[in-house]
């Protein structure tokens, strides 16, 4: 999804992510209409939304904020102690980088405080690969990051998408967007412009569409 | 991801079964220490420092007996303190806990003393109030979104004015019943405290040693056996230490093991169960927290209500002590040598950071500083003024660490 400023790229992702009530329209899911009202619908759907802050906490390893909310459990008292799974979730964790071939986080034990940008969002976007979505909303994932972070991170896209999840991709960056897309959706004031498909079209197309130079693209 | 990952069994090649020492310390220390994470070092140094210059001023500074009286002194101090350390990991502050345990301290003395309570239900009576006024203030703060530094303020304020009201005219009521008595008075039999602290080190230790198997046969890395081997000596030698010492005078004082299961205890609660992994979540970044579906609200209201309990145990432990609820109790310099208490232990201020073990460290820092200065036969003045400027310090440790935590993220 390329777009310019304010062209209502982030309503649209509240919306999905149920944080945002929509005034009007249907959305359709696995083809049939659902509604989404609260983010944890979203999430039961399987819809999750990596936003631009990431959501992570710095005081924390990565192992604990990929299971933030989501923690492990071992019964020790049955139905008064339940202690955390540390060791079940750190390799749930080293498993889940592994497949995904993230291979920039040494230690999943290390405080996020510690890790890169680029770093972050491996972290970010492998959690919310983890949790039996399908679909995984990345808002404007490589805005803040160097050539070589971004390039580490859209590697990750690809591996998402090779894994068999749908991926949402908000970007500003049309080089970006061509090296991964598959579907180039722009919108622009608050509406869908402009549908192309990768391998058909070219970046002047698109900048075209979002600036408002043609009207139509070709659905 | 659930096919992608059925294809792939979780097969997991034991990459790096055993650290190197060397890269043990590279990773866990030096690189920490470059975080601004900086655990317990600083304090344990400190308290080293303060131990060695009262001692040069005053021999008696290390006597059994006077150890033993320090361990007495902090203990109300230092229970207090713990829950403190929780509130301080939400990034939050509790400003009441001084009155709350006054107030605590008097509805004890009158309930016993005035309505002929048993001691137990006048015991239980206390936390229970401590924890309600605690749950009152942290649903207050929860759900009203009046700043916890306000909440807390105006509690200062209101719990200690009911505990003049309680107090009455006279503003004094002598404790001297024998049980309430023995909390802060009585002291473990000789060869109680070396089952104790024999067996405290050893669960420790095999602790430490079993959660190094675990590791290991999980394929994780798990730390040098050397690192480990230097932790238990550690352990084992503060453990007989520690009891060798206090058993010269008479023993482990009561009120000192009721601080430290109170502290183990909250550190399990901290560190091993998810109550406390979503403290130090929210503690960190309470929308993320939010987001993840973690009941913020209930966890803050949670703490606050522990650390009002707490409060109240600090309460008792303090007429026990004294065998009096008066005015005085609970005011004074109590509120932030708890909160300093908490901080020089090495438990930061802006959330996220800490242990309820920086609220033993931290107390004992003080009440060794509050302790000497007593053997010296200085005044108060200077006592306020050391006090303070220690507590100043500490927050400075806490903010530099917070610097360079901020510059290590790249």
């Amino acid at each position: 999804m390329a777009d310019d400023n304010g062209a209502g790229k982030s309503t649209l992702v509240k919306c999905i992510a149920g944080t945002h009530a929509p005034d009007a329209g249907t959305i359709l899911f696995e083809g049939r209409e659902v509604r989404i009202h609260a983010p944890d619908e979203a999430t039961q759907l399987g819809i999750e939304t990596v936003y631009q802050d990431l959501a992570l906490c710095d005081n924390l390893d990565v192992v604990q904020n990929m299971f933030l909310g989501r923690e492990r459990l071992t019964n020790v008292v049955p139905p008064i102690l339940r202690t955390l799974s540390e060791l079940e979730m750190e390799r749930r964790s080293l498993d889940v980088l592994r497949t995904l071939s993230v291979t920039t986080i040494a230690n999943v034990r290390e405080k996020v405080a510690a890790l890169s940008g680029g770093q972050r969002q491996s972290v970010a976007i492998s959690r919310a690969a983890m949790r039996n979505s399908k679909v995984v909303i990345l808002d404007e994932p490589t805005a803040a990051l160097g050539v070589a972070q971004s390039a580490q991170v859209l590697a990750l896209v690809q591996q998402l998408r090779e894994h068999g999840l749908g991926v949402i991709l908000i970007s500003h960056n049309l080089q970006e967007v061509f090296s991964v897309a598959d579907r180039i959706i722009v919108l622009r004031l608050g509406r869908r412009v402009a549908t192309f498909r990768h391998g058909s079209t070219t970046p002047e197309d698109v900048v075209a569409a979002i600036t408002g130079a043609r009207e139509s693209g070709r659905l | 991801m659930n096919r992608a990952h059925k294809q792939r069994p979780p097969s997991l090649r034991p990459r790096r079964v055993g650290m190197t020492l060397r890269t043990f310390l590279s990773r866990s220390g030096i690189q920490r220490w470059r975080q601004g994470e900086l655990g317990v070092l600083p304090v344990v140094f400190g308290l080293v420092v303060i131990a060695l210059y009262f001692q040069s001023e005053q021999p008696t500074f290390l006597s059994a007996r006077n150890l033993s009286n320090l361990i007495v002194q902090i203990a109300a101090t230092g229970s207090v303190a713990v829950g403190l350390v929780l509130v301080l990991l939400l990034g939050e502050i509790d400003l009441s806990v001084g009155s709350v345990s006054g107030l605590c301290s008097a509805l004890l003395g009158v309930l016993i003393v005035n309505l002929g309570l048993p001691w137990w239900l006048a015991i239980l009576a206390t936390l229970a109030t401590g924890a309600l006024i605690g749950a009152l203030q942290g649903t207050w703060f929860a759900f009203v979104g009046v700043p916890s530094f306000v909440v807390t303020l105006a509690g200062f304020l209101v719990w200690q004015g009911v505990q003049l009201s309680v107090l009455g005219p006279t503003g004094t009521v002598n404790v001297f019943d024998p049980y309430i008595g023995k909390i802060a008075q009585s002291f473990l039999p000789g060869p109680w405290g070396w089952i104790l602290g024999l067996g405290a080190a050893g669960v420790s230790m095999t602790a430490l040693w079993v959660a190094r198997v675990r590791r290991r046969d999980a394929g994780l890395a798990a730390s040098a056996s050397v690192a480990l081997a230097a932790r238990s000596i550690l352990v084992l030698a503060v453990g007989i230490s520690s009891v060798e010492i206090l058993n010269r005078f008479r023993g482990i004082p009561t009120a000192g093991l009721i601080l430290f299961g109170l502290v183990v205890f909250f550190s399990f609660v901290t560190t091993r169960t998810r109550f406390g992994r979503y403290i130090f979540a929210i503690g960190g970044n309470a929308e993320a927290a939010r987001r993840a579906g973690v009941n913020v609200s209930g966890i803050r209201i949670a703490v606050f209500t522990l650390a009002g309990l707490m409060a109240a145990a600090g309460g008792i432990i303090f007429v026990s002590r004294l065998t009096a609820a008066s005015t005085q109790t609970g005011g004074g310099t109590f509120l932030l040598e708890a909160i300093a208490a908490a901080v020089i232990g090495g438990t930061s201020l802006f959330g996220g950071r800490g242990s309820p073990w920086s609220a033993l460290l931290g107390s004992l820092v003080i009440g060794s500083v509050s302790n000497g200065l007593d053997l010296m036969a200085q005044p108060p003045e200077i006592k306020y003024i050391v006090e303070g400027a220690i507590l100043l310090a500490a927050v400075s440790v806490d903010a530099i660490a917070r610097r360079s935590r901020a510059a290590a993220g790249r």
